[in-house]
Parts: structure tokens; sequence; C-alpha cells
């Protein structure tokens, strides 16, 4: 097998109020696929997340041993633009988060931001990211009306192709379907199949059973450790540890 | 209705169902009259006003009212001079206010740190109860010898009144943005952030623009507070009801302002005379300035709002 991705070397990460959020983790995340973090609440997904693309350095007075290799490079190193790295593993949440202003100006901002200045270019991507995170149709003909206007399964589609435009290698996405209806969630979760061809897609999932609807590789976590992950398909149907099991078969979570 | 309703009366005897709609009843009455009232007082104060300040209006002949002598004692009620110096120094003072009070409210907001934050946010409200006297004893005498020695003519100039109202108008500029700053959800930043927006490119195009109805209403406040202001400026601007000469001196001239024109003259005029009712009309003058700003301001921060609404919130 080729090499990861993204790794992680003997993670530990302490919060300032000393809650250990991420204890001794350690896992491979290969290209193309979709990458799955789940778990109860508290298990360290989002933190974990979060540190992928360092906006785990907003929170003031955190702790943190090991590394995260991105293609083999420390991104904790000193050297190492944020910004840049953000452009590289962009980042989608829970709660739908479109920017003030139009739907076309969501999605160049990051554009612009990055450096790409030709309009023919921004107008290129725009339909591209679009098409791509299936919002192209619903919206093609009023990209210049406000973002707010979209219902709550387009806005999050809109935060999508936001990301895709800069064109990353990596997407995470922290419970992208939270807040959305199931047609909406089904929509999300299909274009995830077609991005995976592109991109590397790690994912905290809303529930046990569309981590593995979606999954080509899961990790479980649990209170900060990790306790086990591989390929989805043996990981949700033979789980190796009694605790995998008893979470996955609904006996505590 | 009724009927979904009947589960829940059958087991609360009739008397006690018609005891708390009256109870409701006049809670809502009581609460209608104090809404209602303070319209009532305003419309009160205005038909005040306007009949205290009328006959200037009818008497004087509009030219002379809008002319540029103010000279009561000889009869000559031109209004220019004063409007002149109010503008003179509530623009000098928004100049001042406007950018630091912002800047302020963005670094408590967004950049310090949070102890930093906690012992700031209380001192700077604190400011805004030093009276204002007390501040044009300040400015009378530590600022205005200061501005002499700048190579004024006198110290007490429109400039002084200006910065003694830029700093009462302060407080209120910070801690009205500074809500507006931190009811911007957590989220839009972390949006901005996670495609690779710096710290500061966020702020300028995220958080201040979703800020904006709140730091408008700031800005509106603090003009409010600033026009408004009588006894500071009137111990600091010098008094000199004339329009200053044009030009980079400007601002560094004696000046009068409409507030400080009344509180002086007051206590002299015989009542009912043409004076008396010119110094209303300079009432009436200030209330439809104040009231014009806040109109401004609803309009701005109600089409913002609008906008914003349209298809729901987040």
């Amino acid at each position: 097998m080729t090499d990861p991705l993204i790794a992680v070397r003997n993670l530990y990460l302490t919060y300032a109020d000393e809650t250990e959020a991420l204890r001794n983790v350690s896992l491979d995340i290969h290209r193309n696929q979709v990458f799955v973090l789940f778990g109860p609440s508290r298990a360290g997904k989002s933190t974990l997340l979060r540190l992928f693309n360092r906006l785990s350095d907003l929170i003031e007075g955190t702790q943190r041993r090991g590394e995260v290799l991105l293609a083999g490079r420390d991104i904790f190193a000193p050297e190492v633009n944020v910004s840049a790295l953000r452009r590289r593993v962009s980042m989608v949440f829970a709660v739908p988060t479109p920017l003030p202003g139009s739907i076309y100006a969501n999605i160049t901002y990051g554009l612009k931001l990055a450096g790409v200045r030709s309009e023919e270019e921004l107008g290129r991507r725009v339909e591209r990211s679009l098409r791509q995170a299936a919002l192209w149709d619903e919206v093609k003909d009023r990209l210049e009306s406000s973002a707010f206007a979209l219902s709550g399964g387009q806005k999050q589609r809109l935060c999508i192709a936001r990301s895709l435009a800069l064109e990353p290698e990596v997407i995470l996405l922290d419970n992208p379907t939270s807040g959305l209806d199931p047609i909406s969630t089904a929509t999300v979760e299909e274009s995830l199949y077609e991005l995976k061809a592109r991109y590397t897609i790690v994912m905290v999932p809303h529930s046990v059973q569309q981590a593995a609807r979606v999954a080509d590789n899961a990790a479980f976590l649990l209170d900060g450790e990790l306790i086990e992950s591989g390929p989805a398909a043996r990981m949700f149907v033979h789980p190796q540890d009694k605790r995998t099991e008893d979470y996955i078969t609904g006996r505590f979570g | 209705m009724a009927a979904a309703n009947q589960p829940l009366d059958a087991s609360i005897p009739p008397d006690e169902i018609a005891e708390r709609r009256w109870g409701e009843l006049i809670i809502e009455g009581v609460i209608r009259v104090a809404g209602i009232s303070s319209i009532v007082i305003i419309a009160l104060i205005f038909l005040f006003l306007l009949r205290e300040g009328l006959p200037a209006f009818l008497d004087i002949p509009l030219r002379q009212l809008f002319g540029t002598r103010w000279y009561p004692i000889e009869e000559m009620f031109g209004l220019l001079p004063l409007l002149v110096g109010s503008l003179i120094v509530t623009v000098g003072a928004v100049a001042i206010s406007l950018p630091l009070g912002l800047t302020t409210a963005i670094y408590l907001g967004e950049i310090a740190p949070p102890w930093l934050r906690e012992i700031l946010k209380p001192i700077i409200e604190v400011l805004a109860g030093i009276p204002s006297i007390v501040l044009g004893f300040l400015g009378w005498i530590a600022l205005a010898p200061l501005i002499q020695n700048l190579g004024a003519p006198t110290g007490l100039t429109a400039f002084t009144g200006s910065l003694i109202l830029a700093y009462m108008s302060l407080p209120t500029i910070i801690s009205i943005a500074e809500d507006a700053l931190y009811a911007v959800p957590k989220e839009y930043r972390d949006g901005a952030l996670a495609i690779g927006a710096t710290q500061w490119q966020a702020i300028w195009r995220v958080v201040l623009p979703a800020a904006r109805p709140g730091l408008m209403i700031a800005v509106m406040l603090g003009i409010g507070r600033a026009i408004g202001e009588t006894m500071a400026v009137m111990m600091v601007t010098g008094n000199a009801a004339n329009i200053p000469s044009l030009g980079s001196g400007i601002f560094f001239q004696p000046v009068r302002t409409m507030t400080a024109t009344i509180a002086a003259e007051m206590g002299e005029v015989a009542q009912g005379s043409l004076h008396y009712s010119t110094l209303f009309a300079i009432g009436i003058v200030l209330f439809l300035i104040s009231f014009a700003i806040n109109a401004l301001a609803g309009r701005l921060v109600g089409v913002e709002g609008l906008r914003r609404s349209r298809g729901g919130m987040l």
C-alpha cells in the first residue's frame, strides 16, 4: 500500500482544564477514500478532526504531544503557513456557515484569498464546485442572490462547494448532516461517492448508520482513545473489540 | 381551539378560569399603557416645544432666522452660527471617536485575550458614568492650555469641545459595538478560517459585515450623545456665536453650539418674549435633528435586518 496522506502518531491532547481529549491516538488515512471517525459524544472525534487543519489552534491553553503528518510533513512544524494548510485541508461544519453576501461571493471569497484574480477562472471554479456539490442546477440562475436565502441543505452544500473550490486535498466534515432533513442528508451522502474520486474525505458522521453507509475505512474512538480502526466492511460487520461491537449494536452511546 | 383546551380546563373550576382571564387582561393592560405612554410623552414634549417655539418661526422672517447673526439684544436671531457650531463640534467628535471606538471594540471583542478584556470592559463602562461637568473641567484646565500651546489663538475652541465629546461618546460606541461583535456566531469565524482566511481577513470580511446593524446603532447613539451634550461643551468651546472662517483653522476657533446657547441664555430671558421663543425654536431644531438621526439609524438597520431575515436566519 502507498504512504498514507494523513498519519497520526501517538497523539495526545489536553485542554486547559486538564481534561484529556485524546490519548495516544495513531492512525493512517489513505487517499481517495471516505474515512469515518465515530464514537459516542466526548470521544474526541471533533477534536481530532480540528487538529487536521489546526483549527484547534484557536482554543487557548491546549497541550499537544505526538505528530500529525500530511503527506509526510509535520503540520505543526513552525514553518507551516496555517492559511495555506487550511486551504489544503478544508473543513465543513455541523452548522452551515455561509458568509454574509451572495452565493457567488461565498465561493469566490476563499479563492480570492488564495490569490485567484481572473474573473474567468473564478466563474469556472464556481460552476465546477457547485456541480460537484450537487447544487448547481438549483442555484445557477440566482448566483447573485444572498446565501442566507438558501434552505438548510442548500446552505450546507454551498459550504461544501466553497471548500471544493479551493481544490483541497482533504475535506473534513464535522457532522455535516446534523441539521438536515433525510432527503438533504441523502443528497449530501450521495455527493460523497463522487467527491472521493478527487479528494480524501475525513468525516465525523451523524450516526453509526450513516458511518456504515458512507465509510471506506473507519476508526472507533471512546473517551479520547482509539479502540480500533480498519476497513468499514469489517468494522461494521465483525468488529474485533467488544466495546466497538457494543456501540455499533446500540448497547451504549 | 376550545375543544382542545377542554381537558385542561376541566380540572380547574370555572370561577378560577374567569379569575385567571382577568389577571391576564389586567397585566396586558398595564403593559400596553406602559408601552404607549412613552409615545405619548414624546408627543407631548414636541407639542410643548412647538407651542413655545412657534412664535419665533412666525414672527421672525425665515431669512433672518436662518441668518448669520445671533445678537439677541439687538433683536437679531440668526440660528446659522449656532447650527454651524454644533455641526463642527459634532463632526469633529465623530471623526475622532468613530475610528477609535470601533477599533477598540474590535480589539476587545476579537483580539484581546479574555483576561485583558475582563479588565478593560468594566473600566470603559465606568467612563460612561463620569459626569459631563467633570469632563468640562478637565477640558478647561488641562486640554485648553495644551491646545493654545499648539498655536491656536485661544484654547477654548471647537476642537477642544470635539475632544471632550469624543471622549464622552467613546464608552457608548465601544460598549454597543463590542456587544454587536460578540453576538456574531462563532461559526462564522470558523467558516472563514477553515477556508484559509487569516484572523484579520475573517474579521474584515465576515465578522464586521455580520455585525453591521449593531455597529450602526453604536455609531448613531454616539452621534446622538455628541450633538445633545451641553455642559462640557459650553465650558470648553469659547461660546462665540460666530461662523468660523473656512480653512485649515476651522476647528481651532471658538464656536457656540445650540445646546450651550439654550443653557446660557434661558435664565436671562423674559418669558414670552421673542428671544424666549427663539430658544425654544432651537430646541425644535435639536429635536428634529435627533429624530432624523434615529430615523436614519432605523432605516439602515431595518433594510439590513430585512435582507438578513429573508429566507430565514441560520
